[in-house]
C-alpha cells in the first residue's frame, strides 16, 4: 500500500449484554433482555486489526482513516466510544427503533445498505461472531451482498499493495488466503490482544465524532427490518434448569483412586 | 414428502469413504422428513455415491465442473443451486465454521432464513438451538419457503447402513461473485485420539497443568477420551488452538467432561456445560468449576490424574 492513497477501512461492531452478568431471555419476545451492555469483546479484535493495519502504514497521519459503525440501540454509543479510545477515528451509529428484532438477514440488508451509503471503504472488518447470538452469519451474509470477498476466521492479516493476504485457521487446516480490495475480514480471538484504550486515546476520543444514521437515510422502510423483514423468528424459549455444585472431596492422598470409584458408580468405565 | 438437501463435503468422502458419524446424522434427520438429496461439493468416485444411496440418500448431486480454489463463495452458489434444482425446503449443512459461512451466503442467494446451532429438527421444521452460553433452550423457525440450518454433531442417531441406491447428477454452478483465493492448505496432524466433536469423554487440561499436558492425554488414553484444553493453555501455546473448548472454541455435550487445573471461567463453561457428568480436579477450593461440577476434588492434578489413571488399568486387567 502506498502510503499516497489512503486506507479506508471500516470495523463493524456490536454492542451486546455483558456475558460477566446473568443474560436473559425476554419470556415474551424472546429477545436478549438488554442489560448492562458493552462492546462485543470479540469486536475488539477486529479494532486491533484495523489499527495495526494503519499502523503498519503510516497511521492516522498519513490520512488512513478507522470508521466504527454498529447498528443497535441508544446505549450502542458506547461501543463506538469505546473503540474510539482505542483509536478509531470516527464513529457512525445506525440507529432506529424499527431495527430491534432484526435476525441475520435483516441484519446484514441493514448494515449493508449503511456500507453502500458510506461508501468507498477498501477493508470492512467484523468480529468472529457476536457473544450474544454467536451465529457467525453476518459477516458471510454481508460479503454476499456486497459482492466482496471474504477471508473469514483469520487470525493474521497484511496488505500487500492492493491486494490483502490472511491466515485462516480451521479445525483440520490452515489455509493462506488472497483477495484485491475492497475485501470483508472477519478477526478471530487468536488475533494479537486488543489494546486497552490509554489516557491519550481516552482524552482524544472527546473530540472525534459519532454519525447517527436513520433507516429513511438508507432508502430502507420498517417493513424491510426488525421482525418484519426477519426470516427466520423465535418461537418459544425456556431457561435450563442452572447446574448444581455435586460431592467435592479434598485429596488425602487417594482421589484419583476415588475418582475411579465415582466412575465406575456412574457406568462411565 | 418433502425434500432436503444435505450438504456434506468431507475430504474422505471424495476418497470413496462411507460417510461420517456427523455427516450420518444429517442424513438421518434429511431421511425422517422424506426424500434425501445430497449435495457434494467435488467428484465422487462410484463408491461413494453407492455409499450415500445405502445411507439413505435419494440422489447425490455434484457441481459439472470443478469449483474454484476460492472461499466459501462457489460452495454457497453450488448450494443454493442444489437447493433449487432439487427443489428442497429444507438445506442442512454441518455447523462448522465453514458450513455456518456456506449456510449464510446460500440463505442469501435463496431468501431463505438461516438457523445456526441446530440439536434437533422437528416436524414443521422447528428448530431446537442451545443459546446463551447454554443457559437457554429456544425453538426457531424460518417464514421463508426454505429453511437453511446448520447441525451440531451428537444431535440425533446416526442414518444406519441400508440397501438404498442413489443417482449421480452434475448440475451447472452459477457465478458465485467475487472470493478470496485459497493459496495454500496445510492439514493439521491427526492426534490418533476420538475427535472433540464426537468423543463420550473428554478430558480437558488448563493453566493448571503448567505446560505438560501428559497426564491429562494420559488419563484421556486410558478412557479413550478425547484431550480438550482452556483458552489459557492453548494461547500459552502448550496444545494446539483447535482443541480449546469455550466460547471461542469447540462446543460438546459428552457424557463426562473432565476439567483438571481449570478454574471455570464463563468462557470456558459456555463450551462444556451441557456435559452429562462434569468432574473437577483444582487445587483451589473456591473455583468457580466447582459450582458446576458433578464431583469435584481439591487438589494436585499432578497427583490426582496418574493415580487415576492407573486405578482405572488396575481395575480393567
Ligand atoms: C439467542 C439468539 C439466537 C439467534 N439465532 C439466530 C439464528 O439462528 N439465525 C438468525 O438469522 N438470527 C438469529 N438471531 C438473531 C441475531 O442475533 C441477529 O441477527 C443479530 O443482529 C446478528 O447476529 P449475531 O449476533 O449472531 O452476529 P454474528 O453474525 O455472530 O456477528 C459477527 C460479526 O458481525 C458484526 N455484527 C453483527 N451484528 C452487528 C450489528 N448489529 N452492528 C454492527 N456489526 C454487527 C460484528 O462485527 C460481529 O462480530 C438470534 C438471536 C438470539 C438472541
Ligand atoms: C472474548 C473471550 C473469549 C474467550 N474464549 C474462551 C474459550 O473459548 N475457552 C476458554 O477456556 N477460555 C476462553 N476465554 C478465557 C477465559 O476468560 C479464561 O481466561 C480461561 O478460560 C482461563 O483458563 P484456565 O481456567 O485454564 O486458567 P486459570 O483461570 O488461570 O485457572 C487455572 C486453574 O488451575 C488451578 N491449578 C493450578 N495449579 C494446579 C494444580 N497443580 N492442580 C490442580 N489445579 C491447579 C488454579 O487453581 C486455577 O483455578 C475467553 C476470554 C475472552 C475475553
Amino acid at each position: 500500500m502506498s502510503d499516497a492513497t489512503p486506507l479506508n477501512v471500516l470495523v463493524l461492531v456490536k454492542y451486546v449484554p455483558d456475558a460477566q452478568f446473568d443474560r436473559r431471555l425476554d419470556p415474551g419476545t424472546h429477545r436478549v433482555e438488554r442489560t448492562d451492555s458493552i462492546l462485543s469483546e470479540l469486536d475488539e479484535y477486529a479494532v486491533e486489526a484495523a489499527l495495526q493495519l494503519v499502523e503498519a502504514h503510516g497511521g492516522v497521519k498519513a490520512g488512513h482513516r478507522v470508521t466504527v459503525l454498529t447498528m443497535g440501540p441508544d446505549g450502542a454509543g458506547s461501543a463506538i466510544k469505546k473503540t474510539l479510545q482505542m483509536g478509531a477515528t470516527e464513529g457512525v451509529h445506525l440507529c432506529d427503533d424499527a431495527l430491534a428484532g432484526s435476525d441475520a438477514a435483516a441484519t446484514s440488508l441493514a448494515l449493508a445498505a449503511a456500507v453502500r451509503h458510506l461508501g468507498g471503504f477498501d477493508l470492512i472488518l467484523t468480529g468472529m461472531a457476536s457473544t450474544d447470538a454467536e451465529t457467525s452469519l453476518v459477516p458471510s451474509q454481508l460479503a454476499e451482498r456486497l459482492g466482496l470477498p471474504q477471508l473469514t476466521l483469520v487470525s493474521e492479516i497484511a496488505l500487500e499493495g492492493r491486494e490483502v493476504t490472511a491466515r485462516r485457521d480451521g479445525d483440520t487446516r490452515t489455509q493462506r488466503l488472497r483477495a484485491p480490495l475492497p475485501a470483508l475480514v472477519s478477526v478471530t480471538d487468536q488475533f494479537d490482544e486488543p489494546r486497552y484504550p490509554n489516557f491519550k486515546g481516552i482524552i482524544g476520543a472527546k473530540k472525534k465524532k459519532t454519525h447517527t444514521l436513520t433507516l429513511a437515510e438508507l432508502g430502507l422502510s420498517a417493513e424491510e427490518v426488525g421482525a418484519t423483514g426477519s426470516w427466520t423468528e423465535v418461537v418459544s424459549s425456556a431457561a435450563r434448569p442452572a447446574r448444581t455444585a455435586g460431592t467435592v472431596i479434598t485429596d488425602q492422598g487417594d482421589a484419583g483412586a476415588r475418582l475411579a470409584d465415582f466412575l465406575a458408580d456412574q457406568k462411565l468405565l | 414428502m418433502s425434500t432436503t438437501l444435505v450438504y456434506l463435503d468431507s475430504p474422505s468422502l471424495a476418497q470413496g469413504s462411507e460417510p461420517g458419524k456427523a455427516d450420518r446424522e444429517l442424513l438421518a434427520i434429511a431421511a425422517s422428513r422424506g426424500d434425501v438429496v445430497v449435495a457434494v461439493p467435488a467428484e465422487l468416485p462410484e463408491a461413494a455415491t453407492a455409499a450415500l444411496g445405502a445411507y439413505g440418500a435419494t440422489a447425490v448431486v455434484v457441481p459439472d465442473a470443478p469449483l474454484e480454489d476460492q472461499l466459501v463463495a462457489p460452495h454457497a452458489a453450488f448450494v443454493a443451486a442444489a437447493a433449487q434444482d432439487a427443489g428442497a425446503d429444507l438445506v442442512l449443512l454441518s455447523n462448522t465454521g465453514e458450513g455456518r459461512e456456506i449456510a449464510a451466503r446460500a440463505g442469501i442467494r435463496l431468501s431463505a432464513g438461516v438457523v445456526t446451532d441446530v440439536v434437533a429438527v422437528g416436524p414443521d421444521k422447528t428448530f431446537t438451538k442451545s443459546v446463551l452460553a447454554g443457559a437457554y433452550t429456544a425453538e426457531s423457525r424460518a417464514t421463508t419457503g426454505i429453511a437453511v440450518a446448520t447441525v451440531k454433531p451428537n444431535s440425533v442417531e446416526p442414518a444406519e447402513r441400508g440397501s438404498g441406491t442413489a443417482g449421480l447428477r452434475a448440475i451447472s454452478v452459477p457465478q458465485a461473485g467475487p472470493a478470496a483465493r485459497i493459496e495454500s492448505t496445510e492439514e493439521k496432524p491427526l492426534s490418533g485420539r476420538p475427535s472433540l466433536d464426537d468423543a463420550r469423554i473428554v478430558v480437558a487440561g488448563g493453566r493448571g497443568v503448567e505446560g505438560d499436558f501428559a497426564a491429562v492425554e494420559q488419563l484421556a488414553d486410558v478412557l479413550g477420551a478425547a484431550v480438550a484444553a482452556s483458552r489459557a493453555a492453548t494461547d500459552a501455546g502448550w496444545i494446539e488452538h483447535s482443541y480449546q473448548v469455550g466460547q471461542t472454541g469447540k462446543t460438546v455435550s459428552p457424557q463426562l467432561y473432565i476439567a483438571a487445573g481449570i478454574s471455570g471461567a464463563v468462557q470456558h463453561k459456555a463450551g462444556m456445560q451441557t456435559a452429562q457428568t462434569i468432574v473437577a480436579i483444582n487445587s483451589d477450593p473456591d473455583a468457580p468449576i466447582f459450582e458446576i461440577a458433578d464431583f469435584g476434588i481439591v487438589g494436585d492434578l499432578g497427583e490426582i490424574l496418574p493415580q487415576a489413571a492407573a486405578e482405572i488399568q488396575r481395575r480393567r486387567a
